[in-house]
């Protein structure tokens, strides 16, 4: 009699039909694009809940504690002043190139950062995704509000060098907030494209060091912007130039310094910055989405 | 087992489970030249294996039902159970249906382990889709049901500090404070105390009165006959018995001691 149980259900009207009849939904049903928006926005609360986790348990453990967050933008810079700034003289004829070079460490920091800890946040948190239920695109966004936090941090350490350096306080500075709000887009979308990629193909994780540091030489991070108008023609130039963390730490340097060069036009520049964060944030988005089902099977 | 009154919860037609595993190559095709030539002739890599864990099952759960899945490990249970939950994919063909979201609760739902058992209470929450005042108002209820504090305040200390039955015992806890359409458990009663395993039988209980299905893996024969009126045995993969839990049971002895 407990054989006849299974044969009976297959003789009766199909299982698919039962399961439309009493309205039951398949499980691991991919939502639409603005219901899993509407889901997503309702654990924001979670998102929150998690990031914090996530600060406290990476901070817990040291002494210092949210010290850290301060010393280690500090300390990044300091690296860098005496290797680019003292060692190998790469100033060239900018001014201030403390502050340039800080800008530049912090604000591609910022991108680097989100793109190292979205690489990891699906892979590194299979058990609580295999667990419980709630839009997978927590991860990715929660992570880019844990680097948020640290880039807050890193301004106000960037903000004291800027002023310490002599640069006067203008009306330009209030241009840093748009700035930021953009590139902040921008890594959430980049964070939630690397997430899909490397939970699919793991391979590319052991890449990843190396692309962050091509783009960062492609970023003038280390070297003045002028350094690639003297070396590069052409179509080379051209792809530098639309380089999207070449613009977020242009426009930065244009909102903090005075006389300092810009590759392209300040207009021009916001143009591409808009552009592309439009671009990477919903591309991003959307290529999540789509794998959003997938993600338990690891 | 054809009641037509009875209103189904879950329905699994010809469901198939199959994970797939990076980097358990075997010995030998992971060299350089194997890699090269796997890429030039563009075949499956074999440091990705597939496992069929679940092979075409198929059954209807109703509502008020308490099911144990029963079956020798590896049999493909608890992959069965996340299937349902919708944490795992089931291959094209078939597909498993389900009233409202399942919610799995199992002893491997890792919360995390550096924090609080109470931050990790509001997180498990939040997780679920409580709003921020549900938590609120119920991580107190969680705790004392978890019995985590009874021998000195242990809710504010991280849960690595937690012996496996008191992290069991909380994470059982998150899960059962939410009202659940179908809730699917997974060796978790196994792990505590009898003092709690009582309380949280009669919770499973109560879940079930408030119009839910109960879904329960477990070794413990004792748990299975002492919840669930219904069991079904899985080997391999393949329902090898559905049936009273009685009858299931017997079968099942019969097999293991064989």
């Amino acid at each position: 009699m407990a054989q006849t149980a299974v044969a009976e259900s297959d003789t009766g009207p199909s299982l698919k039909e039962l399961a439309r009849e009493h309205g039951l939904t398949k499980a691991g049903r991919l939502p639409r694009l603005p219901e899993y928006t509407r889901h997503l926005w309702s654990y924001r609360h979670f998102i929150a809940a998690f990031a914090n986790a996530k600060v406290s348990a990476s901070l817990g453990s040291t002494k210092l504690g949210v010290v850290w967050q301060l010393l280690t933008p500090l300390i990044n810079a300091g690296v860098y002043y005496l290797i680019f700034g003292v060692l190998i003289n790469t100033k060239q004829n900018v001014d201030n190139f403390i502050a340039y070079l800080c800008a530049g460490v912090f604000i591609f920091g910022f991108t680097q950062t989100v793109v190292q800890a979205g690489s990891q946040s699906i892979t590194a948190n299979m058990a609580l995704i295999r667990a419980l239920h709630f839009p997978r695109a927590s991860l990715p966004i929660a992570v880019t509000l844990v680097e948020v936090r640290n880039m807050i941090a890193s301004i106000v350490v960037l903000i004291a060098i800027v002023l310490l350096t002599g640069e006067p306080i203008t009306v330009e500075w209030l241009l840093l907030i748009p700035a930021l709000i953009l590139q902040t887009f921008f890594n959430a979308g980049l964070a939630l494209f690397v997430s899909r990629l490397i939970s699919k193909v793991t391979d590319i994780r052991q890449l990843i060091p190396y692309i962050l540091r091509i783009w960062m030489y492609g970023s003038a991070v280390l070297y003045p912007v002028t350094f690639f108008a003297e070396r590069l023609h052409g179509w080379q130039l051209a792809l530098v130039e639309a380089n999207p963390m070449l613009i977020f730490i242009e426009l930065i340097r244009h909102a903090l310094m005075e006389n300092v060069t810009l590759a392209q036009p300040v207009g021009l520049l916001w143009i591409q910055a808009i552009i592309w964060t439009v671009l990477v944030s919903f591309g991003g988005y959307v290529y999540f989405w789509r794998g959003e089902k997938g993600y338990g099977r690891g | 087992m054809a009641d037509n009154e009875r209103e189904p919860t879950v329905i699994a037609d010809n469901a198939h489970v199959v994970y797939r595993i990076y980097g358990s190559a075997a010995a030998g095709s992971n060299t350089p030249l194997a890699s090269f030539k796997r890429i030039v002739t563009g075949k499956k890599s074999a440091a990705v294996r597939e496992v069929h864990a679940v092979k075409g099952v198929s059954f209807v759960a109703y509502k008020g039902e308490a099911i144990g899945l029963i079956g020798t490990n590896g049999s493909g249970k608890s992959t069965l159970l996340r299937a349902i939950a919708g944490l795992l994919p089931v291959e094209r063909g078939g597909g498993i249906y389900a009233a409202g979201q399942p919610s799995l609760l199992g002893v491997n739902a890792a919360l995390m382990n550096d924090l609080s058992g109470e931050r990790n209470v509001e997180l498990g929450c939040l997780a679920m889709g409580m709003s921020p005042a549900e938590v609120k108002a119920q991580t107190a209820d969680i705790i004392e049901f978890s019995g985590i504090n009874d021998r000195g305040d242990f809710s504010s200390l991280p849960m690595k500090t937690y012996s496996s039955g008191m992290s069991a015992r909380l994470r059982f806890s998150i899960a059962a404070a939410k009202k659940h359409d179908v809730l699917l458990i997974d060796e978790a009663l196994a792990t505590g105390d009898a003092k709690f395993r009582k309380r949280s039988e009669q919770r499973v209980r109560d879940l079930r009165k408030e119009a839910g299905t109960v879904f329960l893996v477990s070794h413990s024969e004792q748990s299975i006959r002492d919840t669930c009126e219904r069991s079904i045995w899985l080997e391999s993969g393949v329902i090898r018995a559905d049936g009273s839990t009685e009858d299931v049971l017997k079968e099942y002895e019969t097999y293991v001691n064989k």
